[in-house]
């Protein structure tokens, strides 16, 4: 998925001279290795590494954004994205609305490896979706694999509002596709309905995804029943009809995301389908999540929805 | 002929040193203290800056020298569990620096508080943590100075506040820290130490203004070891000066490399702090050999030679140790016994880091809150639901 990242960085330089790519040690590739050889092909006046403060990355990237240059900001774990906070929900967010139009920040993409990795303890393994998700404003996007973040990351960077991509480090490496070479885009705000089924609606994004793709297969061979997958793609826009018009036929829905319960987006989808599918309903909406507790370095793998939790969530779903 | 010519100059330098040496006795042929100079700090916002001719007694050169080759050997032992897969995650590696922490250390009284950003390893020793205790927390293990939940950037003991892992974060703490020490009416300082790349976060010049505002016993320290994660200081930073980046608070630039000049430079900055001065800015000048972090190789961005050199020209090790052998101070022999115990020291603690058990899992509910007043922590599904629990009172807190 990085090669997919790198592509996508290389033709948004290619196709547009405003385009700036910085971050934390993005010139010599990047910890993740996303921005290889990019500086070498555009120079260093359009990839350049920025010295370490979030805040002022973010910033920069705004009043970049501001003057009309397409802005691609990396900040290098989105554990460490808290310090620009501020940035993203009070001046990037908000630009367009408190200038009554006249101002925006909308060439200013932001992207952020999330998720666990199998051992990067407290700081870099955090997914802080939900966080953004609470900000009119912002387009927040989480690709499952390497199709999906070219083309998200290309939606991204042409898209006219501040979007943030969250991309799950762990998929960097594992998530292996074909990927078109062409210049192209996905839509950002539309689910992708990767299986289809009539029994228990999965909804998940980013390294989830996968997860739960395999949790159908389990649930078809355990249970003898179909599950309908969807990949959310978007967070903020989320794809409020996929969703609804699934949970409608399924009558079931289990939503698992990585980050924390309380609070978390999956409070939101839950939220929004009993208000819609009330009555569809055959059980409650449930979510498998990560615990209410920090990062756990020690206490990863149970940390994690993993298939054996949102297969028991399935079986009560159904016995309920 | 240049090589000869090179050990003979070797040679005169030798005897000066020697001569140096002051209230040397003839019992057991030691001398029992040994004067230096140092390289001449650099002085910004100071009249007068510490001494450039120090002095050391014999045990002291024997302590440092042990703790140092400690350091260097502990972190040898993390790196090699690292890449045996034992040790998972984020492992920053302090070897190269030890000279800042242990002459740090050496100046500081009981009462003075040290608080650090993820290259935690050397300064948890230092503070008090034992070799296990760092090996085991590295290892995820109970034995581990966290309880094996923190992990490699996150140790703690009495006066040191960690171990934090977001660069630039634990700046404003430590200034905090110094705050309570002057509010409690003690002397105490807080040496708040960040790098060369956190020197460029907008949350230290806000606690820079803050210290002199209200003149806070902070040292701040720079360890400047060269590179913020892949990027060289000059291409991070407008003004590499880092001892003059507090800008109306007095620094002083020191030879991290010169565990004696850093302990003097420390001396200096505790007596300036605690005589109400308020805040004063160390930059020590040193050099990491590992990778940023274990994952970097380190080599991408500087070369090789640039690494090899400095082990030979500048290895904070290997030029005390010839310091304190050729003022007679210690024998060869003596410091070769305190290797072979530090190494089977290091070892033992390695091998029990590897076999000690996990803490249980009611742990992961544990140390959420001071408080809990769910008494269960949500979403602990597949398990008998957790309750939240106390495994002890903070160690600031006792």
């Amino acid at each position: 998925m990085f090669q997919a990242i790198n592509n996508a960085l290389n033709l948004a330089l290619k196709s547009d001279d405003t385009a700036l790519v910085f971050g934390e040690d993005v010139a010599f590739g990047g910890v993740f290795r996303c921005t290889m050889g990019l500086q070498s092909k555009y120079g260093s006046s359009r990839v350049f590494n920025t010295p370490l403060c979030e805040q002022g990355i973010v910033g920069f990237g705004i009043g970049a954004a501001n003057m009309g240059s397409t802005s691609i900001a990396e900040i290098q774990f989105a554990d460490y994205i808290f310090p620009a906070f501020d940035q993203l929900v009070n001046e990037a967010a908000k630009m367009r609305y408190r200038s009554g139009g006249q101002f925006d920040c909308g060439k200013l993409t932001v992207r952020a490896p999330c998720g666990a990795v199998g051992h990067g303890g407290l700081y870099h393994s955090q997914s802080p979706e939900a966080y953004f998700a609470h900000t009119p404003g912002l387009k927040v996007v989480v690709p499952r694999g390497p199709v999906k973040a070219k083309g998200l990351l290309l939606a991204c960077i042409r898209d006219p509002d501040p979007c943030i991509i969250f991309e799950p480090k762990t998929l960097y490496r594992a998530a292996v596709e074909e990927v078109p070479v062409d210049d192209f885009v996905l839509p950002i705000g539309k689910a992708d309905i990767l299986l289809e089924g009539d029994t228990v609606t999965l909804v998940g994004w980013g390294t989830q995804v996968h997860v739960l793709l395999e949790v159908a297969q389990m649930a078809k061979s355990k249970f003898n029943i179909s599950c309908e997958v969807i990949d959310l793609v978007s967070i903020l826009p989320w794809d409020r009809e996929a969703v609804c018009q699934s949970a409608k036929k399924t009558k079931r829905v289990l939503i698992a995301h990585e980050a924390p319960l309380t609070g978390g987006f999956g409070a939101e989808l839950a939220a929004a389908i009993q208000e819609d599918c009330f009555l569809h309903l055959e059980a409650p909406v449930v979510r498998v999540t990560g615990f209410d507790t920090p990062f756990p370095h020690v206490f990863e793998p149970f940390y994690l929805p993993d298939k054996w939790r949102c297969l028991d969530a399935i079986r009560n779903l159904l016995d309920y | 002929m240049l090589p000869s010519c090179a050990r003979t100059f070797g040679k005169k330098a030798l005897t000066q040193k020697k001569a140096l040496g002051l209230l040397s006795t003839a019992k057991n042929n030691y001398a029992t203290e040994a004067s230096f100079e140092t390289k001449p700090f650099r002085l910004h916002n100071l009249e007068q800056g510490p001494s450039t001719n120090v002095i050391i007694s014999r045990d002291d050169a024997l302590k440092y020298y042990n703790q140092m080759h400690t350091i260097r050997r502990m972190e040898t032992s993390a790196g090699n569990l690292y890449k045996e897969k034992i040790i998972r995650g984020f492992c920053h590696l302090y070897s190269g620096q030890e000279a800042v922490a242990v002459g740090i250390k050496a100046a500081l009284r009981p009462h003075d508080a040290v608080i650090t950003a993820y290259r935690a390893h050397g300064w948890s020793h230092i503070m008090g943590v034992s070799p296990l205790g760092v090996l085991s927390e590295l290892t995820g293990r109970q034995t581990g100075c966290a309880r094996g939940k923190g992990g490699s950037m996150h140790m703690y003991s009495q006066n040191f506040y960690g171990g934090n892992g977001i660069v630039g974060a634990q700046v404003p703490l430590g200034v905090g820290i110094a705050l309570a020490q002057k509010y409690n009416g003690t002397d105490g300082v807080c040496v708040t130490l960040y790098g060369d790349g956190a020197a460029n976060q907008g949350q230290v010049f806000e606690v820079y203004n803050m210290a002199k505002l209200w003149d806070i016993p902070c040292i701040f320290v720079c360890e400047n070891n060269g590179y913020g994660m892949g990027t060289s200081a000059e291409r991070a930073a407008a003004n590499t000066a880092f001892y003059t980046r507090g800008d109306v608070i007095p620094g002083i630039w020191v030879d991290g490399m010169d565990i004696l000049a850093v302990r003097e430079a420390t001396r200096y900055a505790v007596q300036h702090c605690a005589s109400g001065k308020g805040p004063i800015v160390l930059e020590a000048a040193t050099y990491r050999y590992s990778g940023h972090s274990m994952s970097d190789p380190g080599t991408s961005y500087r070369t090789r030679d640039e690494i090899q050199e400095v082990r030979q020209t500048r290895d904070p090790i290997t030029s005390f140790k010839e310091k304190i052998i050729s003022t007679n101070l210690v024998t060869a022999d003596e410091l070769k016994t305190i290797d072979s115990e530090i190494r089977s020291q290091v070892d033992e603690a390695t091998k029990k880091a590897k076999a000690e058990k996990e803490i249980s899992m009611d742990e992961l509910t544990a140390d959420i809150y001071a408080n809990d007043i769910e008494e269960q922590i949500r979403n602990i599904g597949p398990f008998n639901p957790l309750p939240h629990k106390r495994i002890g009172p903070a160690v600031n807190l006792k």
